[in-house]
């Protein structure tokens, strides 16, 4: 067999067995999902099984085929389409896996209580309604508590940010006598979990009698090590010479700070207000401890509204859930680029 | 402006970067501070930005102490060896940075900067940012942001020492035309003598702290007064020929050549050990009959273009020489070498001071 014959068979084989895998795998998938969907349902209902072991043996041989293919046919152009492949084929399994839930969450909100309980279970609502919306709306005062939480976020943000940015910029630029030690100190402080911190800041806020109150909700996380670490190091990448151009030119250090500093760091600045912000909004613990009237809850603490004692409204959980989410979806939208360049792009190109 | 630096020293810990350093910059010339990495050059530099403050010593500008003076009421402009441009900033905004510092009027700050930008010919590049512009074309932009506030002073730290080969000299050559044109008395801190040599009215020669001597770059080159400066200045370096004096002739160390100098040496203690100190262009091949002349063998000629380089074989030490490379010489051949009165110089072999 020349080498010409031996390419294309290996092509062939590599084609049909990754068409035998792609058979073999999903048919299983698809039969264990129905079989998974229908299992409370009478046994009479329920669709005849497959043979589960013929269709195991098909995806191996599928597999098989592609490896011999791989063998025969190996020359670079080959490896980078079935490299190509694998790549995409990973990265559709995981988009699945993430976007399932919320896909399951949005579906749901449009569901009748019935719907939401079928099994097996319906992919969409027969109709669109936004009835669920109407009703969880008025079980509780929404309203109230996504301007509370919109309150809270912006607000830690805010403060968050000024404090990070002047913390990063006094460990990184200024110059005092035990800095490092302090900042050290500071870092180690970081193992402290944050449950084991819950104890003594609610003491503390209680002590000030903020129980019950938005503020404490917020100053508890005015400022952040972590981000401050991150900004620090940020911070500590640009070079003295930029520093020492601008204070020659007659800036202060507040206006280097202001006007040269923040906005070369302002990819890592956002990242941080970002993650800060979805923090913020999702935060759902200590809210709980803190928060007792109806009047103050945030909106995580809202959903709580759905879990009676008598079950789980699922579709107006749902419903609820998926307006608490869409503000940050929207954000990420928006500012995917900014996040990613920010995490991306660790250092300063001069 | 006249610089006066007077017993300027600087200790960082127990590293003396600069000790006693006493030297005065006239009105409106370049002056190159020159010595090899770790001098203290850019220590120098940085006390006169105001950057560090020196641990004893006096700085005045034009007769004015400012020796605890911020940087920012210096009235000096400065720039980087990286050219520390603010890399969100657009050239025109660079540029203008310092004016808006100073609250000066918006048309002025414009008009000013467009002018700046003209001088150091970046005034089609005004609205890219730092990161779109070549080495050469960034440099320009700092040199205008650092000149736009009118300095008394300008500073440059290594600015060419980013740049390729090319660039390189063509922006030497744009410095001395901008400082020409502003007149703005400028200190430009190098480890390249050949640059230094090239572009400025005065050199400062420092080694570990100390400064050595300080002349016009042709000064110090036929001048020098010690070894180190001879040996720093000069491409190929200065030869060495290691021996001392015995009736009145030179006499390598292990006595394997000896020759008369075409110098006066009856001043000098015979056996005193000496170095011998001669540039590459300052010996040639003797005519018939020549006074002051030795044996030497050609172990290797490199020909470059105009002139050849020929290595020789003195005794058992070792010299190059410039050679015409039309005349044919060879590895192997047996020469006689005559030294001329310009570029031969007599060190002390312990002190490297100068003794003839």
């Amino acid at each position: 067999m020349n080498a010409k014959t031996k390419a294309h068979v290996g092509t062939l084989l590599l084609a049909g067995g990754f068409l035998l895998f792609l058979y073999g795998a999903l048919t299983i998938i698809v039969d264990n999902a129905i079989a998974f969907s229908t299992r409370t349902a009478t046994a009479a209902t329920a669709e005849p099984r497959i043979n589960e072991s013929l269709f195991a043996g098909l995806t191996f041989a599928g597999i098989a085929l592609m490896a011999i293919g791989l063998y025969l046919n190996h020359s670079w152009q080959t490896r980078r389409v079935v490299g190509r492949s694998l790549t995409y084929f990973f990265l559709t399994l995981g988009a699945v896996l993430m976007i399932f839930p919320f896909f399951w969450m949005f579906s749901s909100a449009f569901k009748t209580a019935q719907e939401v309980a079928t099994f097996p279970p319906k992919w969409l609502p027969s109709r669109l309604s936004f009835d669920n919306f109407v009703i969880a709306f008025a079980k509780a005062d929404f309203a109230r508590y996504f301007l509370n939480s919109i309150i809270i976020t912006a607000s830690s943000v805010f403060f968050t940010g000024i404090t990070t940015i002047l913390a990063a910029f006094a460990f990184s630029r200024l110059k005092f006598p035990g800095r490092d030690l302090v900042f050290t100190l500071l870092l180690s402080m970081m193992m402290i979990p944050f449950e084991m911190l819950v104890i003594t800041n609610y003491e503390t806020i209680a002590l000030w009698r903020m129980i019950d109150t938005l503020p404490a909700l917020v100053i508890p996380f005015l400022s952040s090590i972590f981000y401050t670490y991150i900004l620090r190091n940020f911070f500590l990448s640009i070079p003295d010479s930029l520093y020492w151009s601008a204070r020659v030119d007659g800036a202060s250090n507040w206006r280097y700070l202001w006007k040269v500093m923040v906005p070369i760091a302002r990819p890592s600045l956002v990242t941080i207000l970002l993650l800060n912000a979805i923090s913020a909004w999702n935060s759902f613990m200590w809210p709980m401890l803190i928060i007792n009237s109806p009047g103050n809850r945030t909106l995580p603490l809202g959903l709580y509204v759905f879990m009676t004692d008598a079950g789980i409204n699922f579709e107006l959980l749902m419903a609820a859930s998926t307006v608490v989410v869409l503000p940050i979806i929207l954000l990420f939208l928006f500012a995917r680029k900014q996040i990613i360049n920010g995490v991306a792009r660790g250092g300063l190109k001069g | 402006m006249l610089v006066e630096m007077i017993g300027l020293t600087k200790h960082f810990g127990t590293t003396k970067a600069v000790s006693d350093f006493t030297v005065t910059l006239q009105d409106g010339e370049l002056t190159s501070l020159l010595g090899p990495s770790g001098c203290g050059k850019s220590t120098v530099l940085n006390m006169l930005a105001g950057i560090l403050p020196p641990t004893s010593g006096q700085i005045l500008f034009d007769g004015e102490d400012v020796t605890n003076l911020a940087p920012e009421r210096r009235g000096i402009g400065l720039v980087f060896q990286n050219y520390a441009l603010y890399p969100h900033m657009t050239v025109l905004q660079n540029i203008t940075f310092p004016l808006e510092i100073q609250n000066v009027p918006r048309e002025e700050r414009l008009q000013r900067a467009r002018e700046m930008a003209q001088l150091v010919h970046v005034d089609k590049l005004l609205e890219r940012k730092p990161k779109q512009l070549s080495g050469g074309q960034q440099q320009r932009v700092a040199i205008a942001r650092a000149l736009v506030k009118r300095p008394r002073l300008l500073l440059l730290d290594e600015p060419l020492s980013n740049l390729d080969a090319r660039l390189r000299l063509e922006m030497r050559e744009e410095i001395r035309r901008i400082q020409q044109q502003t007149q703005v008395t400028t200190v430009f801190v190098t480890h390249d003598q050949e640059e230094a040599m090239s572009i400025s009215d005065n050199i400062v020669l420092m080694k570990d702290g100390y400064l050595q001597q300080q002349d016009a770059p042709q000064a110090l080159y036929n001048n020098p007064v010690n070894q180190f400066v001879a040996d720093f200045l000069g491409n190929p370096p200065i030869n060495h020929l290691y021996g001392a004096l015995k009736n009145g002739q030179f006499v390598l160390e292990d006595g394997s050549a000896a020759f008369t100098l075409p110098m006066d040496v009856t001043a000098i203690q015979a056996e005193r050990p000496l170095v011998l100190a001669i540039r590459a262009e300052s010996a040639e091949i003797a005519q018939p009959g020549e006074q002051a002349v030795f044996d030497a063998l050609i172990e290797s000629v490199y020909t470059m273009g105009k002139e050849a380089l020929a290595y020789l074989k003195v005794g058992t030490q070792e010299m190059r020489i410039y050679i015409d490379p039309d005349e044919g010489h060879q590895a192997g051949e047996n020469i006689r070498v005559a030294l001329k009165q310009r570029g031969v110089f007599l060190f002390d072999r312990e002190t490297e001071a100068r003794l003839l």
